[in-house]
């Protein structure tokens, strides 16, 4: 799924190293994710697949190592981070829609304000999105007056509407009630079907069979495992995959 | 006996204390606007990535909020204006009205740029975050996401200010700028220091700060940021 032939990784991370004062994060990490590419991180809680996440835009410094996207590496402040974060959609687990603004404005600040766009386009645009989600006629509201899940889904709109080169999704549906997370969970599916290229931290282990086209398994701050989705859940190879495995898919 | 109940002086100089309250009223959001602006400016350095930036808007903050009104409006008329020469207009009225400004809006500046401050603190992290996500620098996810937010939530405290603002202004007595209570103090003068005198200025000031405060209770209902 190669846009344009173009075989050069979207992401390459290479010997990136984190700390949190003495608990050591990041260990070594060497990840690549290629263009259209679906790359959900799995692991215990505690074992950095949120810093790895947020340091692929910078959210996170880094202590040691590289990180190059789109062949450039990542800009360490100012105008050039801005552009790069640009380039690279964001969905939280809390959404953290903006709160004193309406669900359009939302979705069409960016465009606006970071690409220049107009209004009026920016409008129409952020509109069709939040049609594909399925809250255009929640357009008006501000975001407390939504659902968890529908608020998530805006947070996607409006990481859409920057048209990105690719969308980091950490923890999108732990924060949800049950009932929302699989609507939440289809646009993520529709996303990936139409070649997005995603880094899905997750524990939705049937979205990452479904959509992923590889599995990471972190744990300790380290890569431990990486395979497909169907080798990963079948056929484990390392004890703390099968034993986290074993944790998470008993019921 | 009968001059303390007397009301007459109230009546008699009611268009001389009218314009001392106008002057009042030009002091206060003269002062309060520009205090505001630069309230605006310091927290913006105070919470800047750039650490000079942060020494300075610290260090204003922490002389202006810890050296006495009087002493910052003696320095604007007596040191700056008459000492150094630096006037603001050849009208000497309109020279120390300015200065008055100036002194009043420097300091009430540093209690606005605490205020704002904490209603940075209201914000989650989150907002500011989202802000960088979808690539707003800094200035702008400060302008178009995280000073609303704060603002929206100290509404109420910016009131209280306002309302020392207020009383403040009648300090400017020792700057040279004639308002309310510089009337009250003349009239005290001609009259006796009687208390029909002393609670029509009181009743004016409440008159002015009551709604004021009143004003500010509401908006901060109205604008609160739903989460």
């Amino acid at each position: 799924m190669t846009e344009n032939g173009d075989a050069t990784p979207l992401v390459r991370v290479e010997n990136v190293n984190k700390s949190f004062g003495a608990l050591h994060v990041l260990k070594d990490i060497n990840l690549t994710v290629s263009r259209g590419e679906v790359v959900v991180v799995i692991g215990p809680s505690g074992g950095g697949k949120s810093t790895l996440c947020r340091a692929l835009n910078r959210l996170e410094a880094i202590d040691s190592g590289s990180i190059v996207f789109d062949g450039k590496p990542l800009p360490a402040e100012g105008r050039a981070l801005a552009r790069l974060r640009s380039d690279v959609g964001m969905v939280f687990q809390s959404f953290n829609l903006f709160a004193h603004k309406t669900i359009i404005d939302n979705v069409t600040l960016g465009p606006i304000k970071v690409r220049g766009v107009s209004r009026e386009q920016a409008e129409r645009r952020g509109m069709e999105l939040l049609e594909r989600v399925g809250i255009a006629s929640q357009a008006h509201k501000y975001p407390a007056q939504l659902s968890g899940g529908q608020q998530q889904r805006v947070a996607i709109a409006r990481a859409l509407a920057m048209e990105p080169k690719m969308i980091l999704f950490d923890e999108p549906t732990s924060a949800l009630d049950p009932e929302m997370v699989q609507e939440v969970l289809d646009v993520m599916i529709g996303l990936a079907r139409d070649g997005m290229t995603m880094v899905v931290v997750t524990h939705e282990m049937g979205f990452a069979r479904r959509a992923a086209n590889r599995v990471v398994f972190m744990s300790d701050g380290q890569i431990v495992e990486e395979n497909t989705p169907d080798e990963f859940f079948t056929n484990a190879r390392t004890d703390r995959a099968k034993d986290f495995l074993s944790k998470i898919l008993t019921h | 006996m009968e001059s303390l109940l007397d009301f007459g002086p109230l009546v008699q100089e009611f268009a001389t204390i009218l314009a001392g309250f106008w002057s009042t009223i030009r002091l206060t959001v003269m002062s309060a606007v520009l205090a505001l602006v630069l309230g605006t400016v310091l927290v913006a350095m105070r919470v800047s990535p750039t650490p000079v930036l942060r020494s300075v808007g610290t260090f204003y903050v922490n002389i202006l909020r810890n050296t006495p009104l009087t002493l910052v409006l003696l320095l604007c008329a007596l040191g700056l204006s008459d000492t150094l020469q630096l006037t603001l207009s050849r009208d000497p009225g309109i020279n120390y009205y300015w200065w008055a400004i100036a002194g009043l809006s420097a300091y009430t500046a540093a209690f606005v740029c605490e205020a704002l401050r904490a209603g940075i603190n209201t914000v989650p992290v989150g907002q500011a975050e989202a802000a960088r996500a979808i690539g707003l620098t800094f200035t702008q996810s400060l302008r178009l996401i995280v000073l609303p937010q704060a603002f929206r939530s100290v509404i109420a405290p910016l009131g209280s200010i306002l309302i020392a603002l207020t009383k403040n202004t009648t300090i400017v007595i020792v700057a040279g700028y004639i308002e309310a209570s510089a009337v009250m103090k003349q009239m005290f003068d001609d009259y006796g220091g009687t208390l029909p005198i002393f609670l029509g200025f009181a009743a004016g000031y409440m008159v002015l700060t009551l709604p004021t405060g009143f004003f500010f209770g509401w908006l901060a209902r109205r604008l609160a940021v739903v989460r």
